[in-house]
C-alpha cells in the first residue's frame, strides 16, 4: 500500500568537478499521514539531500518521490520548512516572520486574519508578548520557537525540518521537543525530522530511520512504540533505553561502510 | 545626554580642528597666498556669499541626480551580477578595469563628445565615478544569499521575483546603504572634475577656478571648506534613509 510519503528506490548523486558523486542509493522512506519519520544517519550521508526531495526543491536521478498520491515533482505549497538556521528575517517583527507563508500561500488571506493566526501559533509555543519584537532581540532558543511556528503557520501537509534543534543547549533543546510534541497534538502534520541527536528521534519519532553512509540507503527502521504524550523522563526507561542502544549499535555500522568519515 | 553628546562630541572635534589649523597657520607665519587660515574664511564666505549659493546649488543639484542615476543603474546592474553568474564572470572584468580608469582622464574625452552640455556632462561623470560600488555591494548581497533564506519561500513555490523583493532586497539594504556613503563623495568628486578639468562657469569648481586665477587664497580654501560642509550634509542625509529603511541592522551596543 502507498503511505502518505512514499519514497521509493530513489539514487541521486551531485556533479563534481572529479566526476557524480552519489550521495543517495536505493533510498525508501514510508511515512503514514500524521505520522512522524526521524531520519538518522552519519554526517554528510545525504539526509539534507533527502529534505530537498520532499519539499521539490530537487528532482532525484531515479526514483519517485510520491506525496499524497501524486509525484513530487517542483515545490508546492503545502509544505513547510525549518531549519537548524531559524533563517528569520531581521528587518521583520517576529509576528510579521511568522506570517510570510500567508503571503505566499494565501495571498487573499486579510491582514487581521493572518496576524491571529500567527498570534495563536507563537502563543502555543510561549513566545506570547513577544511578537513586535526583531529576531535580534530574542535568544536562539525563541528564534527557533517562531521559526517552527513560521514553518506551520499555513497549515502544512508535511512538515520537513533539517536538524532544527541542532544548535541549541541540551536544556533548551528538551523544552523545544516538547514543544513540538505539544504542536503536534494540536495541529496535526505529517513530519520528517533530521537529526543526529538519537534521543531526539526517539522521543519524537512514530519510526526512525537510520541511513547508511554515504551513498546513503535505508539501513534500518525502528517502529517507536511508546505512547503519544510522551514526557522527556520515558527516555530513561528501559524500553527506550533499549531502543537509544539498537540506533547506536545501526549508527556504527552506518559509519563502519563509509571508513573515512571518522 | 546622548543627543547632546551625539552633537556636541562632533562639534567640538570640528572646533579643536580648526584651532589647531590655525595655529600651525600663526606658528610658521604663513602669509595667506601660501596657505589661508580659518580666520581668513569668514570674510571670503562674505564677500561671495551670492556666489556660493547659486554655485553651490549648481554642484549640488548635479551631484545629487549623478547619484541618483548611479543608484538607479548600480542597483540594476547588481541585481544582474548577484542573480547570474555568467553576467558576473562577463561583467567584472570589464568593471574593474573601468573603475580603474582615472577619471580626470574622461574629463576631456566626455566634453568632445557633448560639446558644450556642461549640464549633462557633470552629472554624467558625477554617474559614472559612482555607480560601481554600489553595482559591487548589490552584487555581492545577492550572490551571497545564504540559500536557507531563499528555500524558505521556493519551497512553497515563490517565484524568483517574489523571493527577491521579500527576502534578498531587504537582506541587502544595508550593504547599499554602505555603497551609498562612499559613492556619495566620489559623486562629488565627479561633479567638481568637471567643474574645475571642462572650465564652463558653473559650481563651486569654477569659483575655485577664479579664485586660483586672482590668486585669492583665501577664496580657494573657502571652496574646499564649503565642498566639504556639502559632502557632510549629503553623507548624513544617506544616514537618516538608512536608520528608516535599513535601522533593523543596527544593533544596540552591548
Amino acid at each position: 500500500m502507498q503511505k502518505f510519503i512514499d519514497i521509493r528506490g530513489v539514487k541521486h548523486a551531485y556533479k563534481t568537478k572529479n566526476g557524480p558523486l552519489p550521495v543517495l542509493d536505493g533510498l525508501d522512506v514510508g511515512v503514514g499521514e500524521g505520522e512522524f519519520c526521524a531520519v538518522v544517519g552519519p554526517s554528510g550521508c545525504g539526509k539534507s539531500t533527502l529534505t530537498r526531495l520532499v519539499s521539490g526543491l530537487m528532482r532525484p536521478d531515479e526514483g519517485a518521490v510520491v506525496l499524497d498520491g501524486q509525484e513530487v515533482s517542483s515545490p508546492r505549497k503545502t509544505v513547510g520548512m525549518a531549519f537548524q538556521n531559524p533563517v528569520m528575517l531581521e528587518w521583520r517583527t517576529i509576528l510579521e516572520n511568522v506570517m510570510l507563508p500567508l503571503e505566499i500561500v494565501a495571498p487573499g488571506m486579510g491582514r487581521a486574519e493572518k496576524e491571529a493566526r500567527a498570534t495563536h501559533l507563537l502563543e502555543m509555543v510561549g513566545l506570547k508578548g513577544f511578537e513586535k519584537k526583531r529576531p535580534s532581540e530574542l535568544s536562539g532558543g525563541m528564534r527557533q520557537r517562531a521559526s517552527l511556528c513560521r514553518a506551520i503557520v499555513h497549515k502544512p501537509q508535511v512538515l520537513i525540518m533539517d536538524e532544527p534543534f541542532g544548535a541549541l543547549d541540551n536544556f533548551t533543546r528538551e523544552d523545544l521537543w516538547q514543544t513540538m510534541r505539544d504542536l503536534r497534538a494540536a495541529e496535526p502534520f505529517t513530519c520528517i525530522l533530521i537529526t543526529h541527536d538519537l534521543r531526539e528521534s526517539v522521543f519524537l519519532g512514530d519510526q526512525v530511520i537510520v541511513l547508511s553512509g554515504r551513498p546513503a540507503r535505508t539501513q534500518y527502521v525502528l517502529d517507536v512504540d511508546l505512547p503519544a504524550d510522551r514526557t522527556i523522563d520515558i527516555l530513561y526507561e528501559p524500553k527506550a533505553v533499549a531502543m537509544l542502544h539498537l540506533l547506536r549499535e545501526q549508527i556504527r555500522i552506518a559509519q563502519g561502510r563509509d571508513g573515512d568519515l571518522h | 545626554m546622548d543627543r547632546a553628546q551625539k552633537i556636541l562630541v562632533p562639534l567640538a572635534a570640528i572646533v579643536i580642528f580648526l584651532v589647531l589649523w590655525e595655529f600651525v597657520v600663526w606658528v610658521n607665519g604663513w602669509p595667506d597666498y601660501k596657505m589661508a587660515a580659518p580666520s581668513d574664511l569668514p570674510p571670503a564666505f562674505w564677500k561671495f556669499h551670492t556666489l556660493f549659493l547659486t554655485m553651490g546649488w549648481q554642484t549640488l543639484w548635479r551631484t545629487v541626480l549623478g547619484l541618483g542615476l548611479a543608484v538607479v543603474f548600480g542597483t540594476f546592474l547588481g541585481m544582474v551580477m548577484g542573480f547570474s553568474k555568467i553576467a558576473r564572470d562577463g561583467l567584472y572584468p570589464l568593471l574593474v578595469g573601468f573603475n580603474a580608469i582615472p577619471k580626470a582622464t574622461l574629463v576631456p574625452v566626455i566634453a568632445l563628445i557633448f560639446i558644450g552640455q556642461h549640464d549633462f556632462n557633470t552629472v554624467l561623470m558625477a554617474f559614472l565615478i559612482s555607480f560601481f560600488p554600489i553595482a559591487v555591494s548589490v552584487g555581492i548581497g545577492l550572490s551571497t544569499l545564504e540559500p536557507e533564506y531563499r528555500d524558505i519561500l521556493a519551497a512553497l513555490g515563490a517565484s524568483k521575483f517574489t523571493i527577491f523583493r521579500k527576502i534578498a532586497l531587504p537582506k541587502t539594504l544595508p550593504e547599499f546603504f554602505g555603497a551609498l556613503k562612499v559613492a556619495v563623495t566620489l559623486a562629488f568628486i565627479g561633479t567638481n572634475l568637471v567643474e574645475i578639468v571642462s572650465p564652463h562657469g558653473k559650481g563651486l569648481g569654477a569659483l575655485f577656478l577664479s579664485g586660483q586665477t586672482n590668486s585669492d587664497y583665501p577664496l580657494m580654501f573657502a571652496v574646499l571648506i564649503a565642498l566639504a560642509v556639502l559632502g557632510i550634509v549629503l553623507y548624513y542625509a544617506v544616514v537618516a534613509l538608512e536608520k528608516i529603511f535599513a535601522g533593523w541592522a543596527e544593533r544596540s551596543p552591548g
